[in-house]
């Protein structure tokens, strides 16, 4: 069977697959690069580009999650399967439901340090989101805080996703892992 | 007969720490009209001067223009006011690679001594605690100019310089062989209470 762009009522589509495999590994990428590039020296030559890397696919993932947020709307994913037990279906919700508000909120509080001065945020040089909300007392101390805590917590969420999925796939033996490569 | 000796030392002290309150004025640092200010300057990669100020401190001083060698200064600098003009510059001033304000919220300086050539200008000495670490510190201050405002007031103002290695504050962070000082002005004008 060939894949489908959308989602049916029993199977992930193309385009729902890709956001979600592109959303994890640029997650992962700017976890790992925003903690290693906060520690390095000043004279490394990453201590520019680090940070102008993660900004940059930072606010580009923003507009992904937005994009795999509205195509959720417009193509609902698949039904649970029937193997699914009640308190399984409604935590894996909740996980995901927490995984967008994580993201978003990572999102906006990495936006709030940069552009805690009224810095604008450039995206590789293409373009540059303003700042709009500036200069609350320890904006960016705060911001910088919350941003750690919630990227860490989404990590943990992650490592439990993914335990979840091979414990479906492993141990329960059905189908849920290879949905998400749209099988 | 140790408790009249006691009670006559401790009243000696009284007429003398009484004595020297009264003779020299104690000054009020114009925080609140912002008539003050504590800047610092870093090189940066040894092309330019960075610059950046603290916001947020408060002080005193007692100076008596006829015994300036009597004056004695107090400043008390809450870190996290530091201001590069740079949000993320800032953040990371106040991590633990540089101010630490988490843990050290203030930086004092606690003057010893003052001596003052006749154009009233001079040199402090006194002790900074910085990152919690306390080392002495001399401070050239240029005195400005004295005397009453518009508003009833009597003030006087110097402008303070001095310089020190960071490191010596337990500030290791590496920025280059060029920025290892740091520069500091302290501009006050003081009201007279």
């Amino acid at each position: 069977m060939t894949m489908q762009w959308k989602n049916s009522t029993t199977h992930f589509g193309m385009i729902a697959v890709t956001l979600h495999w592109l959303a994890a590994i640029t997650v992962f990428s700017l976890f790992g690069l925003g903690l290693w590039m906060t520690g390095l020296d000043y004279y490394d030559s990453w201590y520019k580009q680090g940070p102008w890397w993660h900004k940059s696919i930072g606010i580009l993932l923003f507009f992904v999650i937005i994009f795999r947020l509205l195509w959720r709307v417009l193509t609902p994913p698949p039904a649970a399967l029937t193997s699914h037990k009640p308190w399984e279906i409604k935590l894996a919700h909740m996980a995901h439901l927490l995984f967008y508000f994580l993201l978003l909120a990572i999102m906006l509080s990495g936006y709030l340090i940069s552009t805690a001065d009224n810095r604008a945020i450039e995206v590789f040089g293409w373009f540059a989101v303003p700042a709009t909300i500036t200069s609350l007392p320890n904006q960016e101390d705060i911001a910088g805080w919350v941003h750690l805590i919630l990227a860490s917590t989404l990590i943990g969420l992650v490592v439990l996703h993914a335990a979840a999925a091979l414990k479906h796939h492993f141990i329960d033996r059905d189908r849920t892992l290879k949905r998400i490569f749209g099988r | 007969m140790r408790l009249p000796t006691l009670a006559t030392s401790l009243l000696i002290a009284g007429l003398t720490f009484g004595s020297t309150a009264v003779m020299a004025d104690d000054y009020v640092i114009d925080t609140k009209g912002a008539h003050a200010s504590i800047k610092f300057r870093v090189q940066h990669l040894g092309y330019s001067w960075l610059y950046g100020r603290f916001n947020d401190f408060s002080g005193n001083f007692s100076y008596d223009e006829k015994q300036p060698d009597k004056s004695s200064v107090e400043v008390t600098i809450k870190t996290s006011s530091v201001d590069s003009n740079h949000a993320e510059r800032d953040k990371h001033l106040r991590s633990d690679d540089f101010l630490n304000v988490a843990k050290y919220p203030e930086a004092k300086f606690i003057s010893t001594g003052y001596t003052q050539d006749k154009d009233g200008n001079g040199v402090l000495k006194g002790n900074l605690t910085l990152n919690g670490v306390t080392k002495p510190l001399e401070i050239d201050v240029e005195f400005i100019g004295t005397g009453n405002d518009p508003w009833g007031g009597y003030r006087v103002g110097f402008e303070g310089t001095t310089r020190f290695a960071m490191a010596d504050f337990g500030i290791v962070k590496d920025l280059g062989p060029k920025s290892k000082d740091v520069e500091m002005t302290l501009s006050v004008e003081g009201i007279k209470q």
